[in-house]
């Protein structure tokens, strides 16, 4: 049962609140109950066609032909969407907020990059029909070597995944393959260190698996503009992001969302949004495309994989000296969002501790796996996995009890942590002592007393000396921008276009197109909120 | 193509129409077909259905039990007499797919599912099929080795003689998720004793393999010996000899192959 | 294409429509009855939230072909408020925030409906047991498990 405990702290608390420590229903529970609440599939449209996708049967490969004719013939077709028929072919999620290259196709171009890549759209009048017609698409592959592991990636020679990122990692700020953070000398640490203990972690991609799969109906609406039905999780995210693919300003689109059958990071990528609204462009009726199961799960992207190495140096009164991380996160074939995973990744290096000497490397590296994405802490939850196992093995190496150990490590209000920032407001201690007794954990009376509050700041509010690295600092790096946002400021808004004829769009060279979304992310960019 | 339902009144003019079109497919209680066709296989543009009691007939008061093939798991747990086989139906699915999935149906379950028809191997169990020449018994090993061209054949039922007693079979289904899921693995045991001697011992495994296998090297172990400690260990590392599991998402294939014999220890040995 | 004619009970009342060949239950209710109170998650038998009764019996309904329901009675959640008041197993998941996103919800109270129109008072195993093929990605579970036990109990009591 929940329980506040309203003794830690008091003198900070407000108990004046409302709602907070009190039971309040979900606005949404009567539509749950009653079965009323109104999913992106629960809109059933006169004359709905049935959008599904050819998907690569290989990891890396050229695609030597894609042959549509039969296809074409297949009873029920009524378009097939290949790659040169989307506008803007080429995109990268967060080019929204101008942050890393375009590196991901709606439609495969010329090489496949993970096994389920999408190579042609089908749209037709059924489900079934649709699946005849890929049936009988004809796609010569010429295999490419593939690389699954994220060490072998970055070595020299390995096969290039994404030629966007030839050295198979992602590029932060046009200079860095890697976030990287330094705090104090961690290797002069490490050699005066009573233990050192280096491990490897390694965590596996995890499937969302969300109860209704990602999918999206659209429409044509009145004024030439669409109405779109959808999963997602960010919807004004997937409204600019389509607008970029389809090269038209967002306000061509009403986007409906927000009830969503479960999402858990899993339905921000925009995967079927962009091909639905497309072949609505196309073929002037409403077309659904839903993942079915199989889809959802093999080739929905997953919380991506990470290996991590950690190497403490420890004293034989627990006090951790060093911490020097080196940490992977397996993109996958495309960024989508696991170049920001890896900036979480090194913020949240070293975990809730005071370590005066922290070192950390961080890749986001690119494999012929399905793309990673978001998911409840991406970029954290491996990292912290490693760490708090970390931790219970320093603890047994120097005979500690671990929750005692874990207290005596607790960064407390004052600390300078690794980020040179203050540690404020922390409450790891008391977390630590709530557990252990709740868990009836004895801890001893010194480690009970203990406090956030107390013995912190002072020595261990100093930033230490800290080398540079051996290796030159590049020059200052520009502020990254994609093909996408190197449009002169002056460009206005287009109106919005008259419906298109069933005709492919236009190909390039097109217009100067809108600008999208917006400027600033502080995550990103590390600029602070308060 | 779209799909064509044919309905028939007989179990024969099913079996009829099933041999002579190799897109058809027979409908049980749709938790293959149905699911096949969900996923956009379009090999299927053929449904087969028959409303023919015989099919759902089940035979349980002598010493030989037969069951309609389109029998469900549901109706096999309600029937007391068909007390031996309530553990292997109740590992199947939740209380819908149970309602629907039936005895025949199983029988063309690929791992990780297909765990009744483990049990019905252990228990010698005998198939009667109806094909483009008429209805014929098989011995279920021969069914599930050809079951891969099985396609075209109508399974009418099922039938396998009572275990002496509780003890003499045994069942056991390792899932990752409780109380349901896809089996890792599936053992089942049939026992005979004969003065305090196993005397016919059969073992039966699922997802060790590409279809339910038997055990035999581990039978051997046990043939016409008591069931102590020293035999059961010798059963026990014998179990993977003959196995050809492989990797999917519930276990990899070197999984299986450690976990078979503990399994099958703990089945033995009578432990939960 | 030709087309099947078909009729069933949905929640009481008679329906007559049209299917193609192959067309599943889930189908049927969702596009051509308009009843989108089962949801499709998986097509697969895997995740139980298309979960209908058929003659009172839980079943898959993407798994169902829609002929097999010929004369036969579906219900859904379309059918289970009484005239304008909750069904007690609706106000117990309401009671005890046993929905997330609600896209399990409805499979969840056929499952529960199948349990307590059968067996009124079930043990907490038994609910367990009920519910094992629908699956919750929120992890509810535990507050689903007890939303079913008190309308159970409420019920009893009432």
């Amino acid at each position: 049962m929940l329980e506040l405990r309203k003794d830690i702290f008091a003198d900070e608390r407000d108990d004046n609140l409302k709602e907070i420590g009190k039971g309040t229903q979900r606005q949404d529970m009567l539509g749950h109950i009653t079965g009323t609440s109104s999913y992106f599939g629960d809109h059933k449209l006169q004359g709905m066609l049935h959008l599904k996708v050819v998907r690569s049967a290989q990891a890396h490969a050229r695609l030597r032909r894609i042959d549509t004719t039969e296809a074409e013939r297949s009873a029920g077709v009524r378009r097939i969407i290949r790659s040169a028929d989307v506008p803007r072919n080429l995109n990268t999620l967060l080019s929204l907020i101008n942050f890393g290259k375009d590196d991901e196709p709606s439609l495969a171009v010329d090489k496949v990059r993970y096994k389920g890549e999408p190579i042609v759209a089908i749209v037709a009048d059924s489900e079934r029909e649709a699946f005849e017609a890929i049936a009988k698409v004809r796609i010569d592959y010429e295999p490419l070597p593939t690389v699954f592991d994220v060490e072998e990636a970055l070595k020299p020679g390995a096969p290039v995944v994404n030629e966007t990122y030839p050295k198979n990692a992602f590029i932060y700020h046009d200079v860095h393959d890697h976030q990287k953070l330094r705090f104090g000398d961690a290797d002069a640490a490490l050699a005066t260190a009573d233990h050192v203990l280096e491990q490897r972690y390694q965590m596996s991609p995890i499937e969302h698996a969300p109860t209704e799969t990602n999918g999206a109906i659209a429409a044509p609406d009145t004024n030439g503009r669409y109405v779109v039905y959808t999963s997602t999780q960010a919807l004004f995210f997937s409204v600019d992001t389509c607008a970029k693919i389809l090269d038209v300003p967002s306000n061509t689109f009403h986007f409906i969302g927000g009830t969503v059958g479960g999402g858990f990071g899993g339905k921000v990528d925009t995967l079927t949004e962009p091909l639905a609204i497309l072949a609505a462009m196309l073929t002037g009726r409403p077309v659904r495309y839903v993942f079915g199961r199989e889809e959802e799960m093999q080739y929905g992207p997953p919380r991506g994989a990470e290996r991590i190495f950690i190497k403490d140096g420890v004293m034989r009164d627990g006090r951790i000296v060093a911490r020097k991380i080196r940490a992977y996160f397996d993109s996958g074939a495309y960024t989508r969002l696991s170049s920001y995973a890896a900036v979480k990744c090194a913020a949240h290096l070293p975990g809730p501790y005071t370590i005066p000497n922290v070192h950390g490397d961080v890749y986001c590296v690119f494999t012929n796996r399905t793309p990673a994405t978001a998911m409840r802490g991406f970029g954290v939850t491996a990292m912290d996995f490693a760490i708090e196992c970390q931790m219970d093995k320093l603890a047994n190496l120097v005979g500690m009890d671990p929750m005692e150990f874990r207290i005596l490590n607790a960064y407390r209000d004052g600390d300078m942590k690794a980020h040179r920032r203050e540690a404020k407001n922390t409450a790891l201690i008391e977390c630590v002592q709530v557990a252990a007794e709740k868990a009836k954990w004895p801890i001893r009376e010194e480690f009970r007393r203990a406090s956030s509050r107390k013995d912190g700041g002072g020595s261990r509010a100093v930033i230490p000396p800290t080398p540079a690295d051996a290796r030159a600092r590049p020059a200052a790096p520009v502020q990254q921008r994609t093909s996408y946002d190197r449009l002169p400021p002056t460009v206005t808004r287009e109106p919005p276009r008259e419906p298109p004829p069933p005709t492919p769009p236009p190909s390039s060279p097109r217009p100067a197109a809108p600008s999208h979304g917006a400027t600033r992310f502080s995550s990103v960019f590390g600029t602070r909120r308060r | 193509m779209a799909v064509t339902v044919k309905t028939f009144t007989s179990a024969g003019e099913a079996a009829g129409a099933l041999s002579s079109d190799r897109s058809a497919r027979y409908l049980g209680g749709g938790t293959l077909v149905m699911r096949a066709l969900n996923e956009g296989d379009v090999s299927i543009s053929t449904v087969i259905r028959a409303n023919d009691q015989a099919l759902t007939r089940i035979d349980a008061s002598g010493p030989r039990v037969t069951l309609g093939a389109g029998v469900t798991f549901a109706r096999v747990l309600a029937e007391r007499d068909l007390a031996f086989l309530h553990a292997p139906a109740r590992s199947i699915g939740g209380p819908a797919v149970r309602n629907m999935g039936t005895v025949g149906g199983n029988l063309f379950a690929q791992s990780p599912f297909g765990d009744f028809t483990v049990a019905l191997l252990a228990l010698d169990a005998t198939v009667a099929v109806a094909g483009g020449f008429g209805a014929r018994d098989v011995p279920i090993e021969e069914f599930l080795q050809a079951r891969d061209r099985q396609a075209g054949t109508l399974v009418l039922s099922v039938s396998c003689t009572r275990p002496a007693s509780s003890e003499a079979f045994r069942y056991r289904k390792i899932a990752r998720i409780k109380p349901k899921g896809g089996a890792v693995i599936t053992l089942a045991a049939h026992l005979p004793v004969s003065g305090g001697r196993i005397a016919g011992a059969r073992i039966a495994l699922g997802s060790m393999a590409p279809t339910q296998i038997r055990a035999r090297a581990a039978e051997r172990a046990l043939e016409g010996r008591s069931l102590d400690a020293a035999t059961i260990a010798a059963a026990a590392s014998a179990a993977t000899e003959g196995t050809s599991p492989s990797d999917n998402a519930l276990g990899s294939a070197w999984y299986r192959r450690e976990i078979v014999g503990v399994h099958l220890r703990r089945l033995l040995s009578g432990q939960e | 294409m030709s087309k099947t004619p078909l009729q069933f009970r949905h929640n009481g009342r008679d329906v007559a429509i049209f299917v193609d060949g192959g067309t599943n239950l889930l189908v049927a209710l969702r596009e051509l009855i308009g009843d989108m109170t089962p949801k499709f998650g998986c097509g697969q038998g895997g995740c139980g939230a298309c979960s209908v009764l058929i003659d009172g019996e839980i079943h898959l309904s993407c798994l169902t072909l829609a002929e097999t329901a010929a004369g036969r009675s579906v219900e859904t959640l379309d059918g289970m408020k009484q005239g304008p008041n909750l069904h007690p197993l609706q106000r117990a998941f309401a009671d005890n925030f046993a929905a997330q996103c609600g896209y399990c919800t409805p499979g969840m109270l056929m499952a529960a409906k199948a349990l307590l129109d059968r067996n009124p008072q079930p043990s907490r195993d038994e609910v367990v047991e009920a519910i094992s093929g629908n699956i919750c990605r929120c992890t509810g579970y535990e507050s689903i498990i007890n939303a079913i036990l008190a309308a159970a109990g409420g019920r009893a009591s009432a």
